[in-house]
């Protein structure tokens, strides 16, 4: 590539804004009894350290699991680990067991901060390149302009912790684009086995390979690849969790410790369906919680079934890329347990689609970043999130130009458009609507922030603001949800063209 | 939605390359920053409760006023905004206050002003001819030279971490030379008067501004061999010059020549003039700036060592104080004779003339100015009394206009860029500001040799082997002063090696860059001598 200094500036922009956000505050700094996600870190390192594999995942004296128990698949504890020995060679009272709780000083924060950025650096940012140099069909300064806004989404540089496992998905991603199914398959395996929720995205994954071997026929060469698929996915999983098969017991709690279905329909304020409805309907209080759980299945199910389907009859890159951001989607509205930085599983993939939909995803991109306002004015990141999200929208706007490509060609609503005119002649004003949504839902996005930031609730809803901003932002994302389903769902029509993987 | 475009400027690089470069200044606001930031709130606090003929003799704090009356005007005014922030900020006896608002006003301040370095920018790339128009934006002139202005790193450490206000006093330091590029002298000549009454330091480059202003405004003709024709000497231009400048100066230094203070029966004049000029200081700063004469001090200590293994010199006679032990104090040297404030100015007057010369007999428009200007700037800084390493800025700047135009510009630019930068990493000492300068200094590192290479790929390859050798050389001198020195055991006993290695290291580059420079410059003038004739 004869531009790669450019891509190198990138990335160094990239490392540099992180760094710079992570002198910030941190989640719970300074709040005990529990603190926050960053004692929660260092308390895995804690104890994966100082206690034998097998009890990391029970009760006991020396494991208080209510006391940040681990609650991550085996790969997290894993990396703990890790890192847990290079703190023992800086300083290890950093994680002795009991008497290192609530350990708070300038020179952790920055030792945890740097086990974040090498992750970054290791894993994520050389996915993000290689994903942005493998795209099809765009200008070399297009490929960089778009690692830089990838490598600029201030969603996940805010909440800048665990988001080592998108690093894997997005290596899968990667290795299925490039046709490398197996490379992929097992990049995503260790992004399960690094945190669960990477599940939002496990249909999308199995529904793509599957119609690939559909397509090259179940008797022949489809059936081959069929079954080294399954060894890989096998293989990677026993691996992950070996010492955890001694015992049936063993893997049965950790399997109880990742989905904790007790926790209830919904936690805190999260932009989600369940959350939102609750503004008129205590659903929570009132439904006994096993129906909760089969309500939030079915629904779950049934809104992400039609793009699942069509994947499997039309295995294609662009489809599964939509479907992953369409299934993740779903998922975030409408399943069980969701926490609001769960949107950062539905924005990667946005991320991926965003130089094919500029107007669109960069549009999603605030949004999801604007649901976690609470989140992040909780940690005093006021300042950072509205600096970077400044940041990311100019990045998208000088480099995408995307107020140009408002257009029913550029939004991929083309074909929709065609088929609904057949019954409605007057359909034209479809680009308008949209641009005029983007308008308010902008608007309306500044002024909810400017008001949490300056004005206080009245005493008898304390929690106004937040709710509104859930509730606004659950709108906008099922608005999403419909048309990122539209064109899956028209895109074949169209796309007869459209390159299709053999 | 057509005035969300024209707002933000779709396109337009180079709103987005200010904005972004804005946006990274606002997330700085949080890092270290040094006694400076003591210093500037002190002055605020004395401009704001203390009345103008108190303002040069105040001294509460150990941080004076030291600069010239139209920055202590500046701290007036902010003053006025700062008491909306926190009024507890322009207490003179609130030393070391530093409240989070106060953090913010102060960084914000910074940021604000910066508003006019980037008119200044803007308004030098329209100087910059695009004779040499790439087909893409990212290899036009232009841009690059928008980069290398707006994300210079020395720049965004000094003043967004480190605390200072250079940006808006370079602003009109380039806003005055782009003016002399447009031919609006008067106007130059005006900005660069009331910018030397902002900050003196700028003093070091009026001679290029004299000699320029005179031989090519103040002379309207030349003969044809270029030698000057006396005849056409216009009064009317050197008075309006000499007008505007006066004014400029009675307006600044006029209320303290007018003030009276009645325990010294004198005007407040020569109070002023002693706080602008401290000779009390030593040679060089606790960290000796990469110059002419932190060679010589090295040189010093390595004779003196010597000296002592072969038993030529006394231990008992040498002096304990090592320079580099953290106090700005008179040092004496050992074996080399000790330098005197007079013999400091005298080096540096002989190193300027000889571009001064240049560009009266041969005056080769405004680049020929910008050259000089530019020489001037690190003569002075190779052989000034008290250099501060940041002074280095002073001619990076104006160097960069240099640099797109003309490949051996470009390579000696890298050269003084490169390390130049380097050497102001001590500013920075603190952990959490490591990761930050090296990032950023890589960053633009990387795009400033990349993309002048770019722009001069038909040319002859920018540096020779030496020169990449040396500047290769930066990165393991790094790695062993920051990240292998201190788990060795000389930590304790020689604390100042890698200030001493930098300083050294950083110095035998400027030198060869000024000197690079020198001998260019007195080479193309040759040239267009033989020419001519």
């Amino acid at each position: 590539m004869e531009k790669w200094y450019l891509m190198t500036v990138v990335v160094l922009i990239g490392l540099t804004v992180r760094w710079t956000v992570s002198l910030n505050s941190y989640s719970g700094a300074g709040k005990p009894p529990m603190f926050g996600d960053y004692e929660a870190q260092r308390h895995w390192q804690e104890i994966t350290f100082n206690l034998p594999v097998k009890q990391w995942y029970f009760n006991s004296s020396d494991n208080n699991l209510q006391y940040w128990g681990l609650d991550y698949p085996p790969l997290t504890a894993y990396h703990s680990l890790l890192c847990a020995y290079v703190a023992k060679f800086i300083n290890p009272d950093w994680i002795a067991l009991h008497t290192s709780r609530g350990y708070e000083s300038q020179a952790h924060k920055l030792f945890m901060r740097t086990t974040v950025l090498i992750a970054d650096l290791l894993i994520y940012i050389p996915a993000v390149v290689l994903y942005c140099c493998c795209l099809k069909e765009i200008s070399t300064k297009k490929k960089i302009a778009n690692a830089l806004c990838i490598l600029l989404y201030p969603g996940l540089i805010l909440i800048d912790y665990g988001h080592f496992h998108l690093g894997f998905a997005l290596w899968g991603v990667l290795g299925i684009s490039c046709d490398c199914d197996l490379l992929g398959s097992l990049a995503f395996c260790l992004a399960i086995n690094y945190k669960q929720m990477e599940l939002y995205h496990a249909l999308p994954f199995f529904c793509f390979l599957l119609g690939k071997c559909f397509k090259k026929g179940l008797k022949g060469k489809g059936f081959v690849l069929l079954v080294k698929l399954a060894c890989i996915v096998v293989a990677s999983f026993v691996l992950c969790w070996l010492p955890f098969f001694t015992e049936r017991e063993q893997t049965l709690q950790v399997l109880r410790r990742l989905f904790p279905v007790d926790r209830g329909l919904f936690e805190d304020k999260v932009a989600n369906i369940w959350c939102s409805f609750n503004v008129f309907l205590k659903i929570k209080d009132i439904l006994p919680r096993h129906i909760q759980l089969i309500m939030s299945f079915c629904s779950t199910f049934l809104s992400l079934l039609p793009a699942c389907i069509k994947l499997i009859l039309q295995p294609s890159s662009k489809g599964f890329k939509f479907t992953l951001v369409s299934c993740a989607l779903s998922f975030f509205l409408f399943s069980f347990q969701v926490h609001e930085k769960s949107i950062l599983l539905v924005s990667l993939p946005v991320c991926l689609v965003l130089s094919e939909i500029p107007f669109m995803s960069t549009w999603f991109l605030l949004v999801s970043t604007f649901s976690m306002l609470p989140l992040l004015l909780k940690d005093e990141l006021l300042m950072p999130s509205v600096v970077t999200t400044m940041a990311f929208f100019i990045a998208c706007v000088t480099s995408f130009s995307i107020f140009e490509k408002t257009s029913e060609e550029e939004l991929q609503l083309k074909s929709f458009s065609i088929s609904v005119r057949k019954y409605l002649p007057c359909f034209t004003f479809l680009s308008r609507i949209i641009q005029y949504l983007f308008l308010i839902s902008v608007i309306t996005m500044v002024l909810l922030t400017l008001m949490t930031v300056t004005l206080d609730p009245p005493q008898k809803l304390p929690d106004l603001f937040s709710v509104l901003v859930c509730f606004v932002s659950c709108l906008n994302f099922l608005f999403f949800l419909v048309y990122f389903n539209i064109i899956i769902m028209w895109d074949s029509k169209s796309g007869r063209n459209q390159k299709k993987i053999s | 939605m057509a005035a969300l475009t024209i707002a933000t400027g779709t396109g337009n690089w180079f709103s987005a390359l200010a904005l972004g470069v804005t946006l990274l200044k606002c997330l700085l606001i949080p890092t270290y920053h040094s006694t400076d930031f003591e210093v500037h709130r002190n002055w605020l606090a004395i401009t704001h409760s203390l009345p103008i003929s108190q303002w040069y003799y105040e001294a509460t704090s150990e941080w004076t006023l030291d600069y010239p009356p139209f920055f202590a005007w500046f701290e007036y005014i902010l003053s006025h905004v700062a008491k909306y922030f926190d009024q507890e900020m322009l207490n003179v006896h609130n030393l070391n206050y530093s409240s989070s608002r106060t953090l913010l006003f102060q960084r914000f301040s910074v940021i604000f002003m910066d508003v006019l370095f980037v008119y200044a920018v803007r308004e030098c790339c329209k100087c910059i001819d695009g004779k040499k128009v790439g087909k893409e934006l990212t290899e036009k002139p232009k841009f690059i030279l928008s980069v290398l202005l707006l994300w210079n790193f020395g720049l965004l450490i000094v003043d967004h971490i480190h605390f200072q206000y250079n940006g808006f006093l370079f602003g009109l330091m380039l806003l005055s030379i782009a003016r002399l590029f447009q031919k609006r002298h008067m106007e130059g000549a005006f900005l660069f008067a009331v910018l030397l009454h902002f900050k003196h330091i700028y003093l070091y480059v009026a001679p290029a501004y004299g000699v320029y202003l005179l031989r090519s405004y103040c002379f309207t003709a030349n003969k044809p061999d270029g030698s000057i024709r006396w005849k056409s000497f216009s009064f009317v231009r050197v008075i309006s010059l000499g007008l505007v400048v006066f004014l400029v100066s009675a307006l600044s230094l006029g209320p303290f020549l007018a003030l009276f203070h009645f325990s010294f029966q004198q005007n407040q004049l020569p109070q002023v003039f002693s706080r602008l000029f401290p000779f009390k200081r030593g040679l060089c700063h606790a960290y000796w700036a990469p110059n002419f004469w932190a060679l010589y001090n090295a040189l010093d200590k390595v004779l003196s060592v010597i000296g002592l293994k072969l038993k030529f010199l006394d231990p008992n006679n040498i002096p304990k104080a090592s320079m580099t032990s953290g106090l700005v104090q008179q040092f004496q040297h050992t074996v080399l004779p000790s330098v005197t404030p007079l013999a400091t100015l005298i080096c540096t007057l002989i190193a300027i003339l000889p571009s001064i010369f240049c560009l009266w007999f041969k005056p080769q428009g405004p680049r020929g100015f910008l050259r000089c200007l530019t020489l001037c700037a690190l003569s002075s800084f190779m052989f000034g009394w008290h250099v501060h390493e940041k002074a280095i800025l002073l001619a990076i700047l104006p160097m960069s206009l240099l640099s797109v135009g003309k490949a051996g510009d470009a390579s000696i630019f890298l050269i003084l860029t490169t390390t130049g930068h380097y050497s102001l990493f001590p500013l920075l000492f603190t952990a959490p500001e490591l990761p930050i300068k090296i990032l950023l200094m890589l960053l633009f590192t990387i795009y400033s040799i990349s993309s002048l290479k770019t722009l001069f790929r038909k040319e002859k390859p920018l540096f020779n082997w030496m020169e990449t050798f040396y500047l290769l050389g930066l990165g393991p001198l790094e790695v062993c002063c920051e990240f292998v020195f201190p788990f060795t055991s000389w930590k304790v006993k020689y604390p100042f090696i890698p200030l001493l290695l930098t300083s050294v290291y950083c110095a035998v580059g400027i030198t060869y860059a000024w000197f690079k420079l020198y001998v260019s410059v007195l080479i193309d003038s040759a040239i267009g001598k033989t020419k001519k004739q």
